[in-house]
């Protein structure tokens, strides 16, 4: 039912959220010696995200027994982390290039805002319909 | 919904950056705490940042430690100064190998990284409040 209400932005907020946890881990490893940047392919997310939509009744695991529990595939944007080409990499090994994460994590805090809109305005034009206002 | 993990990700952050900056004083501290030989010479102190790994997956889960606090391998300044009252019988004084322009660089550094973890903390902190506040509007 709330997936009908909000459609993908539900999902683009989780991936929005755990992007910008990715970002952070970079901002604070700027120091880390032989850290790599990573950051999350989006699109890949969002399109597995909307397809896990439907998958949720149709589990990846298969049930060759009528006792077996139900079980499916939880979303996690682990699976598509990717590592950042650095422009210039450090001498320890350090890929982290604290501008680049900045204004991505800046995109990526703007964006997550522009979803939280949208859901908000979701959920007002519904309180209205059912207000009758 | 756990932007809180942000939070505690900028919070190790910043907490290294602390170390790095205490570490910094103390050399800058010790720049003229001369000794009579070299084994009780203070020698420059540099703490060694590390990602903090999930034990299970050996995947990195969020947010940097201190590995170690090292001591810098550079040689001590020796000095020739036969009257100095800490001279040793050949008449030398140890300086510590601490370089002061390193360390300016280095506090610069630290807190400009500090600097930016908080604003992390604070981007993800109006977040979060704005998340709360869904359809109160």
């Amino acid at each position: 039912m709330s997936d009908s209400i909000f459609g993908i932005h539900e999902r683009a907020i989780m991936v929005r959220k755990q992007r910008a946890e990715v970002l952070a881990n970079n901002l604070a490893n700027a120091d880390t010696p032989n850290y790599k940047a990573r950051d999350v392919d989006f699109r890949k997310a969002i399109n597995e995200a909307a397809a896990a939509e439907d998958r949720r009744f149709r589990p990846d695991m298969i049930r060759t027994n009528s006792r077996h529990l139900e079980g499916f595939a939880e979303l996690s944007t682990d699976d598509y982390l990717r590592y950042r080409m650095p422009t210039q990499p450090a001498l320890d090994g350090n890929t982290v290039e604290t501008h680049i994460e900045k204004a991505k994590f800046t995109e990526n805090a703007l964006q997550y805002q522009a979803t939280l809109e949208w859901i908000d305005s979701r959920i007002r034009s519904i309180s209205g319909a059912l207000k009758g206002e | 919904m756990s932007l809180f993990n942000i939070m505690d990700i900028s919070g190790t952050g910043m907490h290294v950056q602390t170390v790095r900056l205490n570490t910094v004083a103390s050399n800058m501290a010790n720049v003229d705490s001369i000794s009579s030989n070299a084994e009780t010479t203070y020698r420059s102190k540099q703490p060694v940042f590390q990602t903090i790994m999930n034990q299970l997956t050996g995947e990195p889960k969020g947010g940097v430690r201190i590995k170690e606090v090292v001591e810098s391998p550079a040689p001590l300044k020796m000095e020739y100064l036969p009257n100095h009252p800490m001279a040793n019988e050949e008449g030398y004084i140890f300086r510590p190998n601490v370089n002061v322009v390193e360390e300016m660089a280095n506090m610069m550094s630290a807190s400009k990284t500090y600097e930016t973890n908080v604003e992390v903390m604070n981007t993800s902190k109006q977040l979060l409040l704005r998340t709360i506040q869904l359809g109160r509007g």
